[in-house]
């Protein structure tokens, strides 16, 4: 089982938490055009390598947080 | 031709196959705490407030929990705390925190969400860690150690009693409880 780091709680096995989407800024809902928007919803980078995602703490301490990982070899480490 | 309705826990059948359980593995059914889910910035000012009314200062530390004279209060989040108290009803502690509180925080009450049961026994935590994935070695978790986490499907909050573990309170969601129960049943066949 993949462990993620959460900084709250240490770490614990992957099932604990959701999945929440890639870490991409997000514009201003009141200047983004819809297809600005469009794409931050839903055109993802899908990167190889180190990426920064957002992860849910669901069965912990119920926080979202940013993590870093690397999408090939899973390691992971906290977001500088 | 009102009757006095008694409370019971969901768990309040199963005391017979829990004592077939073997010394090593026991497991029982705790009496009913009040449980009042408490939510303010422990650094305003509702927090002194909240510790002098418990006679306990809210754990800031992530997974403990802290025991008062009157109240065990256990930490769920950075700005979240489950008080929970045999010794007050549920509407009375809601009242007390809500008074401390103030303005400052949210009080709700959630003695019905989930009920109490206690795990001891020297196989106790070989028991947990068959469906658990924290380290429950008491190195890392010994008294005054909380973790909300997963026990096989059921979301749990667990509490180490003491240093070598080999005993443990598991709060679990009502609905969920005869799930863990059997669960636990299950485990311990090993150790039979
Ligand atoms: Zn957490």
């Amino acid at each position: 089982m993949i462990e993620l780091p959460c900084p709250w709680c240490g770490p614990r096995g992957v099932s604990e938490f959701r999945y929440v989407g890639e870490g991409a800024t997000r514009p201003d809902p009141a200047t983004a055009t819809p297809q600005e928007w469009r794409a931050y919803l839903y055109l993802h980078e899908n990167a190889r390598g180190w990426v920064r995602e957002n992860w849910y703490h669901t069965a912990g301490c119920r926080r979202f947080f940013k993590l870093e990982r690397e999408t090939e070899s899973n390691e992971t480490r906290a977001a500088t | 031709m009102t009757a006095d309705l008694a409370r019971i826990g969901p768990l309040h059948q199963w005391g017979g196959l829990f004592a077939t359980l073997p010394d090593s593995v026991q497991v029982l059914t705790e009496q009913f705490v009040a449980q009042v889910d408490l939510r303010l910035d422990p650094a305003g000012p509702a927090g002194a407030d909240v510790a002098a009314y418990l006679g306990v200062a809210l754990p800031e530390a992530p997974n403990t929990w802290v025991q008062g004279d009157t109240a065990t209060v256990i930490w769920l989040g950075p700005d979240e705390w489950l008080v929970t108290s045999p010794f007050a009803s549920p509407e009375a502690l809601e009242a007390g925190l809500r008074e401390a509180v103030g303005a400052d925080g949210a009080v709700v009450d959630v003695s019905a969400q989930r009920t109490t049961l206690r795990l001891r026994g020297a196989h106790a935590a070989d028991v947990l860690a068959s469906g658990c994935a924290v380290d429950l070695h008491p190195s890392v978790f010994a008294t005054g150690s909380a973790a909300q986490t997963t026990v096989g499907m059921a979301g749990i909050v667990l509490l180490a009693l003491d240093d070598s573990a080999s005993d443990y309170r598991l709060l679990v969601r009502s609905t969920f409880a005869r799930y863990l129960a059997s669960w636990l049943l299950d485990a311990a066949q090993e150790h039979s």
